[in-house]
């Protein structure tokens, strides 16, 4: 298992790659950080879907994170896309095999990439993570938001919850992209069945019927990276996504442990 | 330890009503360098999957190295692999793709640099995998097949777009390996290079074994050949009815005719031509060579 993490970093560490996804990352983070405060008072709203975040809930103990719970969404897409793209690529370039014969255990394949890509994700979160915090602690003063409480120890809870919370966000999204990765054999079918089914699809459906909110994948991995909202509850996101991380992770694992490698 | 490196029996791999492989059985003995030929479609790729754990076997039974096929995590520690070609991540580099390689199967990352040097790649090694020509790929499969210092390799059409000089050193490679040991399991298309390199042959037709054994003991089943050329290229067809006239087998081959007979026989055509009024330019009998043979058992010319 430990050779498969190692070998699977040698491909992350491309330079192309860590650093396309690294700098995407940061972008985001910066991007919708910035927003928070520079729109702060904005009739539009300073977050997602028009919604206002105020200067007395930035001013809390929390505040420091809520650029990087709301950044959690797209370094989700983003991991799903890392991780769909790395898992596909070993079928459209025809890897899968040298892998396989190299190491004949499917299932220690499988869990080995799912580790190496996980740490890569931990890089990405812990950029966004100080790339967010800093940008919020930078801009704060000039949108009169108080930080006296930020760095307190009810502070640095917060800011450890909500780094678990985008991590678990974060790699459940890729555990999806790893899936479709393994259901679609292409990183280009893969990808885009799930960002359109993100960004597009899921936001359509939840505008026709908003009770969809409390079922769909997307909208409960957002959910646990914020620590739940006032639509979803962080617990009821948790068993719902997890479900379906879970279910999806199992029929993919089996489906790569007895498909025929014919390609 | 088994005297076999290859041993399969009743093997079969069916793909929804079509038989890809059908009740197989040979045996390839340790240390020898065996051919596997069939025509495109009949096959070897797909028992090679089948060998290598790849695909599930639809019936029968087959050991590597004495394992069986069921568990390849026994065996492939020891085997080397190229199959359909070579398939590597082509953003990285020829090292860095080996390097990914060694690191799964847990060797020692000084053999990368050493492989590469020795399939002539050493200078090319930090180039990226889409720079590469073709031959330069196979190159690097091949390097990445000797990873694990293999006790068995198995190479499907490891020459394909090598220049003359590279098939050389392919074919030199391979014997060198099956003269220290390795057990060398190959298909090609280029027979006559699987001729000079192999002591077994595994032939397929449609998934069927049509000869598996020692080479010199194919080539025994076969018969010999006239060739007769005639001066003037219309005179073939009339060699063609002297010769089936008297019972053999005669087809004509580029310009001249082959006829399926002993070199005994070479007198009486040598006269009927006379008295038919043809001129013989060339008159020579011929032993088979393998893809003629080839040709022969599995009825693809």
């Amino acid at each position: 298992m430990f050779n498969v993490v190692k070998a699977e970093l040698r491909k992350l560490r491309r330079p192309t790659l860590f650093f396309g996804t690294m700098g995407a990352a940061l972008f985001f983070t910066a991007l919708i950080t910035s927003f928070i405060y520079l729109m702060i008072d904005s009739p539009q709203g300073n977050s997602d879907r028009g919604r206002s975040i105020g200067r007395e809930v930035l001013g809390l103990a929390s505040g420091s994170v809520n650029g990087f719970s709301s950044v959690g969404g797209f370094l989700g897409i983003i991991a799903l896309c890392v991780f769909a793209a790395q898992t596909a690529q070993e079928y459209t370039y025809g890897t899968l095999r040298n892998l396989l014969v190299r190491q004949p255990s499917r299932m220690k394949i499988l869990v080995g990439k799912l580790i190496s890509m996980a740490l890569f994700a931990l890089i990405m979160i812990t950029i966004a993570a100080v790339v967010s915090i800093a940008n919020s602690y930078i801009l704060a003063p000039g949108a009169n938001v108080s930080t006296d409480l930020w760095f307190t120890s009810d502070g640095f809870q917060a800011i450890f919850t909500t780094f678990v919370n985008v991590t678990i966000s974060v790699i459940a999204f890729g555990i999806l992209g790893m899936v479709l990765g393994l259901l679609l054999r292409s990183p280009i079918s893969a990808i885009s069945f799930g960002v359109l089914w993100l960004l597009i699809i899921e936001v359509l459906l939840i505008a026709v019927k908003n009770s969809l909110q409390s079922w769909l994948p997307g909208a409960q991995l957002s959910a646990i990276a914020s620590g739940g909202s006032l639509d979803l509850t962080y617990q009821h996101a948790l068993t719902v996504g997890g479900m379906y991380v879970v279910v999806g992770a199992i029929v993919a694992s089996v489906l790569f442990v007895r498909r025929d490698v014919a390609n | 330890m088994p005297n076999t490196a290859i041993s399969v029996s009743d093997l079969s791999k069916k793909y929804d009503d079509r038989l890809a492989v059908s009740h197989i059985n040979f045996e390839v003995p340790l240390g020898t360098v065996c051919g596997f030929v069939g025509p495109n479609g009949s096959g070897k790729t797909t028992t090679m999957r089948m060998l290598l754990g790849l695909i599930t076997p639809t019936t029968g039974e087959g050991h590597i190295l004495g394992e069986p096929i069921e568990h390849p995590e026994k065996y492939l520690s020891r085997v080397g692999a190229m199959i359909e070609g070579p398939a590597f991540y082509p953003a990285l580099s020829g090292y860095e793709n080996l390097m990914v390689l060694a690191k799964l199967g847990g060797f020692p990352v000084e053999r990368v640099q050493q492989l590469l040097d020795k399939v002539g790649l050493g200078d090319r090694g930090k180039s990226k995998f889409k720079t590469y020509s073709l031959g330069m790929k196979q190159r690097l499969g091949i390097a990445a097949a000797l990873l694990p210092e293999p006790k068995l390799l198995m190479l499907d059409e490891p020459t394909n777009g090598l220049d003359p000089e590279g098939i050389q050193e392919v074919r030199a490679l391979l014997r060198d390996l099956a003269n220290g040991g390795t057990t060398v399991f190959v298909s090609s298309h280029l027979l006559s290079e699987l001729e000079i390199i192999s002591d077994y042959i595994v032939m397929l037709r449609k998934g069927e074994i049509v000869f598996a054994g020692p080479i010199g003991e194919l080539m025994a089943q076969q018969q010999p050949t006239i060739i007769a050329r005639s001066l003037k290229y219309s005179d073939l067809e009339s060699i063609v009815e002297i010769a089936e006239k008297a019972g053999h087998h005669a087809v004509i081959r580029n310009d001249s005719v082959h006829i399926l007979a002993g070199m005994e026989w070479a007198p009486v055509l040598n006269k009927a031509a006379f008295d038919a009024g043809i001129t013989l330019a060339q008159l020579a009998p011929q032993l088979p060579n393998l893809e003629e043979t080839f040709f022969e058992m599995t009825g693809d010319k």
